[in-house]
């Protein structure tokens, strides 16, 4: 193969990358949007079946489990800041509390009104005793303990 | 025996800037962040497929064991990126490197191919740099 030919195809495979790491960007801002597969792959500017391989290949998991994984992620942040479970479904795109429910459970194991009391006694304990999250090793090293 | 790294220390200048780093940036999440009172804060975040691994973000300040001259020695240590905190490893490393870059974070060398797999290192906001690896499998 001639030295151009390598540099070119060089040169496209560093094009798709790019356009495929927008679209991971793009789900990552857009989650809480009425997005699909169909908006993703047009923003990727790809067909929706050569997008989804491309994404694979890089990611490990389609674009639909990632855009699920971010949801919940994000849904897990808003539970622990004490947010209701029907407004966290709302903020992170779910159509309905139930599907966002029946999503959660399925990867957390547990439900979000669960998840969210547990994440809410463990943040008043650490608002309590600050200390009994901290190994006493740090908290000598800062002056906190004696 | 030992079995496990459960907190590993980075020390940063700014906590409020590293948060907004190690978080919005790298993609970590928070697994405490509590007041310790006087201004003093306790931070950890942990990388997304480790949750077990708490990553404490400790401010270098006067209190404790840091007396003014030693704040003020770390300070330029790491500013000087003297520190090579820890080696972080990504699935796909040209995909990760894109993505960082497009938020801005400064890599000290691009990708490149080693005898262990692919390798890039950047740095932090404080001056602290990391190898970003993609391992041979």
């Amino acid at each position: 193969m001639l030295k151009t030919d390598r540099l070119m195809e060089q040169y496209e495979k560093l094009y798709l990358y790019k356009r495929i790491v927008q679209s991971k960007l793009f789900i990552d801002q857009h989650f809480a949007d009425n997005i699909d597969l169909d908006n993703i792959a047009d923003h990727a500017c790809f067909s929706k079946f050569h997008f989804i391989r491309l994404f694979k290949s890089i990611y490990g998991r389609s674009p639909h489990n990632y855009l699920v994984s971010v949801r919940i992620e994000k849904a897990k942040k808003f539970l622990i800041e004490g947010i209701s479970v029907l407004d966290v479904s709302l903020r992170v795109g779910f159509d309905s509390p139930t599907s966002f429910a029946a999503t959660f459970k399925k990867m957390m194991g547990k439900t979000p009104s669960a998840y969210r009391s547990q994440a809410m006694v463990k943040k008043l304990a650490i608002t309590a005793n600050p200390l009994s999250a901290v190994p006493n090793c740090f908290a000598q090293t800062h002056g906190w303990i004696k | 025996m030992i079995t496990k790294l459960s907190h590993l220390c980075i020390y940063v200048l700014n906590q409020d800037s590293a948060y907004d780093f190690y978080v919005n940036k790298l993609g970590f999440s928070v697994h405490t962040d509590a007041p310790m009172g006087e201004g003093a804060r306790w931070l950890t975040v942990t990388p997304p497929e480790q949750p077990e691994l708490e990553i404490t973000l400790f401010l270098v300040a006067e209190g404790g064991m840091f007396d003014k001259e030693t704040v003020a020695t770390m300070t330029g240590l790491i500013k000087k990126g003297t520190f090579g905190a820890a080696v972080f490893t990504c699935n796909d490393l040209m995909a990760t490197y894109q993505e960082l870059q497009t938020k801005g974070v400064v890599f000290k060398k691009i990708p490149t191919k080693e005898f262990y797999g692919y390798e890039a290192l950047f740095l932090d906001d404080s001056g602290n740099w990391f190898s970003l690896a993609q391992l041979n499998s």
